[in-house]
């Protein structure tokens, strides 16, 4: 009897504790907890590092600051979560991040079937290879029979399937959750080749002990558009987090930066004033204030300059931006903001 | 589940002449005991019901799909160890087989190594050579003591990827390989007839089992011995020896061959394959060895000395005498340490190599998406095999119970 008693009384406790988060309210809840919970990926130079002293930065790392700007004017209102990839997508659905900003590959199945809403994206990339100088390798097509590293549960994974499947090429692969356990496996000779998204190959290299030991094939096998993902359902929080990459974007496109957002809110021109909130209010159907993109402006800076900060050609993973795929529409890439207005 | 209720005793129990007013039947002991019952068994099943249309109602308002239709659907990567043949078009229903026999050959190899392992050092632990005894100490004190993972990535680090590259292989008699890219061994190829010497091996094997089973009724009967286990060997290794030689030896062998990048061909296993098999084995043999230790001093040592007066060998007193008594201690908690050494196989998802967990709960969830649906699974391998597992060893257990008679 005493057992039956405290069977029932666990059920009313589960009963108590599994009250489900209703979806509409992610701004709401962030705001009263005080910080974003922002989701990270293992440390990665360039995108989401960790410094000695514990602080991150990096392209998604700024991203995450940039929201949190917007809300509390105060980028540090940040609780940085470092998560595996494999868990990545639980760790947002159920509740535990509140978005997920960490070279994330938009694709169909991601975006239509593991309740998930990608907000944007801020990093056009492609898969590569990246092989040690020494084996003579300048090209993909010379891989056949090679044993690969590839991170588990990525696209790229399902991308080098694909790819040696369609060039009728064999490959081993050796997979790991764990980058770092993959890197020191390539370094250590237990595989001829190591793919990821090429930004992450240049940014891995340039923590290599000796990067001008190995090359990145010139070949780009996918395409991997890499952006910012929130939970399903919570249509505002999506549009907050997408409004912030585009204004960044938009902003650089109209020359604000950090450096002279001040200046700016005495723009006279209309497009600069629609941003900064001196003129009309597009925060306001999100619930954030009218000058929220001066928040992000002034804290995290437009988008021109989170790039040459983290990745740009004059940081170690020099990733050149001119004539790529992530400059502004306007100088030849497919940077394209949606009208701020 | 309600134990506290008293069993049912003559003067709570009224005769079922006298009409039963409602406080004389909510006085009764049975009454109450099956109504206690009935409540647990609503309440248990209420909360299963509960949590589950819980978790279905949440994940359809979070827009995640449940169900198990993704099982049919091409899963599309690579998996670098696959003992039934797999390809990337496969479903994802094979890639949890696939994971299956990964993790069954891994456990299997695993309990085989860790027992023989273990027998050897147990009986070291208790050698009257002073170095041998210690050595056999040590091996357990610090290798017991120290945590399976970080052995097994210092096994997968500090030895197999620091193995040299493909063209450097070190060769090992001439029919194995080894390098930083795993082991390489010759695989048998069968050709025509070769059923038929399959065949003779099961005969031979039937016939060594009804050669003991004769010897031990003699035994009993005459007491006369007869070498039933040399005969044995002598079958099923002689019958089938001959019938494949007469066939014409109809077995081909797939050498592996060093081509382009590593070798090619025959047999091989991943390096994680072979850290995750000698770490499990070495780890799980020290519990073993302390097992078999304790078993053995277990039994009183009057009984050595009565065999010794009795003028018994010092071998046959071990197998006849000793080890049967000891086994009665040895087993329940040696299916433990094969139940851990399955379970801990799972660690393999720290060096990557394609075990259950790492294909399915790591690589199939996060491709899919159904978290839940393939946990389960999981969970309900898992729970599977070591229920076989324990039934089978506690099953054997029973068997060499003492019996009184």
């Amino acid at each position: 009897m005493k057992m039956g008693v405290s069977l029932l009384m666990a059920a009313a406790a589960m009963l108590g504790l599994s009250g489900a988060a209703s979806a509409q309210q992610t701004l709401e809840q962030v705001r009263s907890r005080g910080n974003l919970n922002c989701q990270v990926g293992l440390p990665t130079p360039g995108f989401y590092a960790l410094a000695a002293n514990g602080t991150w930065s990096g392209m998604d790392v700024d991203m995450c600051r940039a929201v949190a700007a917007a809300i509390f004017n105060d980028p540090s209102k940040v609780q940085y979560q470092s998560v595996t990839s494999a868990v990545r997508f639980t760790s947002l659905a159920n509740g535990e991040s509140d978005m997920l900003s960490r070279t994330t590959t938009w694709t169909a199945v991601r975006d239509g079937q593991l309740g998930l809403e990608f907000a944007g994206v801020n990093f056009y990339d492609g898969q590569g290879f990246v092989v040690p100088r020494s084996s003579g390798i300048t090209s993909a097509r010379q891989l056949d029979g090679a044993t690969v590293c590839v991170l588990t549960g990525t696209t790229t994974e399902l991308n080098l399937a694909d790819y040696f499947r369609a060039n009728n090429m064999r490959f081993t692969a050796v997979t790991n959750e764990n980058v770092n356990v993959l890197v020191e496996t390539y370094l250590g000779g237990g595989c001829d080749a190591y793919t990821n998204d090429k930004s992450g190959l240049a940014a891995r290299r340039s923590a290599f002990p000796t990067p001008n030991d190995h090359v990145i094939l010139p070949e780009t096998i996918s395409k991997e558009p890499l952006g910012p993902v929130v939970r399903h359902g919570d249509n505002n929080w999506g549009d907050i987090v997408r409004w912030v990459l585009f204004g960044m974007i938009e902003a650089e496109e109209m020359g604000v930066s950090s450096a002279n957002v001040t200046q700016m809110l005495q723009s006279p021109n209309p497009g600069i004033k629609r941003l900064l909130g001196t003129e009309g209010n597009v925060g306001q159907g999100m619930g954030l204030p009218a000058d929220f993109m001066v928040r992000v402006l002034r804290h995290v800076g437009n988008y021109g300059e989170v790039y040459e900060r983290n990745v740009g050609a004059n940081t170690p993973i020099g990733i050149p931006r001119e004539r790529s795929l992530n400059a502004l529409w306007t100088n030849g890439g497919i940077l394209y903001p949606m009208p701020f207005r | 589940m309600s134990q506290s209720s008293a069993p049912p005793t003559a003067a709570i129990r009224r005769p079922a002449t006298t009409p039963m007013r409602l406080g004389a039947f909510v006085n009764d002991a049975t009454v109450r005991a099956i109504f206690y019952q009935a409540v647990t068994f609503a309440a248990v099943v209420g909360l299963i019901w509960y949590l589950v249309s819980n978790t279905i109602a949440n994940m359809a308002t979070r827009g995640m799909s449940a169900g198990f239709d993704f099982l049919d659907v091409s899963a599309g990567f690579n998996i670098a160890f696959t003992l039934i043949p797999y390809r990337e078009g496969d479903s994802y229903l094979r890639v949890f087989q696939v994971g299956i026999a990964n993790t069954l050959l891994v456990a299997v190899i695993g309990i085989v190594f860790a027992s023989a392992l273990g027998l050897v050092v147990g009986l070291a632990r208790l050698s009257t050579n002073w170095l041998i005894r210690t050595l056999a100490r040590w091996y357990v004190e610090v290798l017991r003591n120290t945590p399976l993972l970080l052995q097994i990535i210092a096994w997968y680090f500090g030895v197999f990827n620091l193995l040299p590259r493909p063209r450097e292989s070190i060769a090992l008699g001439g029919f194995m390989w080894l390098n930083n890219r795993g082991a390489y061994f010759p695989a048998p190829v069968p050709q025509d007839g070769f059923e038929t010497v399959l065949g003779a091996l099961a005969l031979a094997v039937g016939a060594a089992i009804a050669v003991s089973v004769w010897a031990r009724r003699r035994l009993r009967e005459t007491g006369r011995a007869f070498p039933a286990g040399l005969v044995g060997f002598a079958l099923v290794a002689g019958v089938p020896l001959l019938v494949y030689l007469a066939l014409g030896a109809p077995l081909g062998w797939n050498w592996p061959a060093l081509r382009g990048f590593n070798f090619v061909g025959g047999f091989s296993v991943p390096p994680a394959f072979c850290a995750l098999v000698v770490a499990l084995s070495i780890y799980t043999s020290c519990f073993i060895a302390e097992i078999v230790r304790a078993g053995i001093q277990s039994v009183g040592h009057g009984q050595t000395e009565a065999a010794r007066a009795l003028g018994v060998k010092p071998s046959r007193t071990m197998r006849f005498i000793i080890l049967p008594q000891a086994m009665r201690v040895i087993i329940p908690p040696l299916i433990s340490q094969y139940l851990n050494l399955t379970k801990n196989s799972s660690l393999a998802i720290a060096i990557g190599f394609p075990d259950l967990v790492s294909v399915w709960m790591n690589t199939s969830l996060n491709q899919s998406g159904r978290a839940i649906p393939i946990v389960a699974m999981t969970m309900g391998f898992y729970c599977v095999v070591s229920l076989i597992v324990s039934f089978a060893l506690n099953a054997y257990n029973r068997r060499i119970l003492l019996r009184e008679r």
